[in-house]
């Protein structure tokens, strides 16, 4: 307990390095997968423990002590936790209880909204084209989800990127890429060291995205980076960026991508030889993973025996 | 979602300040100055505050504008379906979670990066047309 029950929090401490790594150097299907479920278990291993630390202020408390019949001598003798170390874990507990269920019952609507705005556009095979001299392509998800293109957009590219294009946004809906980038935000809610683990995955959606239009289309990713490219450079809107995830960018490597912006980055990516199946990334973060299961068990283990000796 | 993160009470509250003027401008029927936005909207927001949502929208190009006298002269844009369109892309639903949900193909661009992205694709492509 004295050790085991803080390990999850520390692992989430590599969600920033791993992060970056499985963004830049895995296959993006892989590298989705891997962020989401390291996001979800992590923030699932570190509030559990943070719930941990907090009962064992709790069950200090002479009222609660005397209703689950615990002998305080004992819970004080063993000590698992500093009263303050447990009132501040109580308190981050509250926290990211509220910043996870606020984030989650704001994510649900807004998807249950879009899915209403997708049921309404008549689009019978799934394609709204918006008539907007703006450049502008979006996925709407829903039941089923929309392509929205505008018309500008449309006349910036010929038949070919078009069609990149439309593999691209469909490749988002047939692969539901809005729960990924939704559970691995609920992950970062709940544990803010895991921001970076979330902000990677919005990334990768669109990597795998990029890689998939590749495959459906001509499979030439040369023509897809340039598509990316010639529609980025149309819609040139203002930055949008946070100076927050520009200084996420610029921890790591100094090369001429870090702290850049996802557009050159996919771009770079796809121009770039395709990323293989490499095994490496998924053992060390399937590794890492375990380690914060294993360790919030044992300190869940501990407890639960140390309060059958105070109960007994 | 970091970069939405903080405040988002008073973006909601700016998406309702920006319908409440919209609706003005639409019931006016003849282009309005910010004084007499202002005074439609009886006392409730301040001259910079009107002039600063008014141009806001201008950007989105949900308004069109006229000098008139020292100031502006604002209007709502003409077309139906470009203001159905833009509903639609939620630039009027100003709840931060909404572009969260919308998976866009390309987003903005820093002055870096586009240079970088130039620098990418080589010279010879004339991307920009």
């Amino acid at each position: 307990m004295h050790v085991a029950v803080y390990l999850p929090l520390l692992l989430s401490l590599l969600a920033a390095p791993g992060a970056r790594i499985l963004a830049e150097r895995c296959e993006p299907r892989l590298a989705t997968w891997l962020l989401t479920v390291s996001a979800v278990v992590l923030a699932a291993a570190s509030t559990a423990s943070l719930a941990l630390l907090a009962v064992t202020g709790l069950i200090r408390i002479p009222p609660l002590a005397a209703i689950g019949h615990w002998s305080l001598q004992v819970v004080q003798r063993d000590d698992p936790a500093e009263l303050s170390v447990a009132v501040v874990a109580g308190v981050l507990l509250a926290a990211a209880a509220f910043a996870a269920a606020r984030m989650m019952g704001r994510r649900v609507r807004s998807l249950a909204r879009a899915a209403l705005d997708a049921a309404c556009v008549p689009a019978p095979d799934g394609l709204m084209i918006l008539d907007d001299p703006a450049p502008d392509a979006f996925a709407l998800p829903g039941l089923p989800g929309r392509v929205v293109v505008s018309t500008g957009m449309l006349r910036v590219l010929d038949e070919g990127e078009q069609r990149i294009l439309l593999a691209h946004e469909r490749a988002h809906l047939d692969n539901h890429h809005y729960l990924f980038v939704a559970l691995a935000q609920f992950g970062a809610a709940a544990n803010p060291l895991l921001r970076p683990l979330a902000h990677a995955a919005t990334y990768t959606v669109e990597r795998w995205a990029d890689e998939r239009a590749a495959a459906i289309t001509t499979g030439d990713r040369d023509r897809v980076a340039r598509t990316v490219g010639k529609a980025a450079l149309a819609v040139r809107r203002t930055p949008a960026r946070s100076p927050v995830l520009g200084m996420i960018g610029m921890i790591g490597r100094r090369s001429p991508l870090s702290g850049a912006g996802p557009v050159p980055r996919r771009v770079a990516a796809l121009l770039a030889p395709p990323t293989g199946r490499r095994i490496a990334p998924a053992l060390i973060t399937a590794a890492v993973l375990l380690a914060a299961v294993v360790s919030t068990g044992h300190a869940a283990l501990d407890l639960h025996f140390l309060l059958e000796l105070a109960g007994a | 979602m970091v970069a939405n993160s903080h405040e988002p009470g008073r973006r909601r509250a700016n998406g309702e300040r920006e319908a409440e003027i919209l609706a003005v401008l639409q019931e006016a029927g003849t282009p309005l100055t910010p004084g007499e936005v202002v005074e439609h909207l009886g006392d409730d927001l301040t001259y910079s505050t009107v002039v600063t949502i008014l141009s806001r929208l201008h950007t989105k190009q949900l308004l069109t504008r006229t000098p008139r006298g020292r100031a502006y002269a604002y209007s709502p844009v003409a077309d139906e379906p470009g203001l159905a369109a833009r509903r639609m892309r939620g630039v009027l639903d100003e709840r931060p979670d909404r572009e969260a949900v919308l998976t866009r193909f390309v987003d903005g661009l820093s002055s870096a990066d586009e240079e970088l992205l130039r620098h990418l694709l080589g010279p010879e492509q004339d991307l920009d047309r």
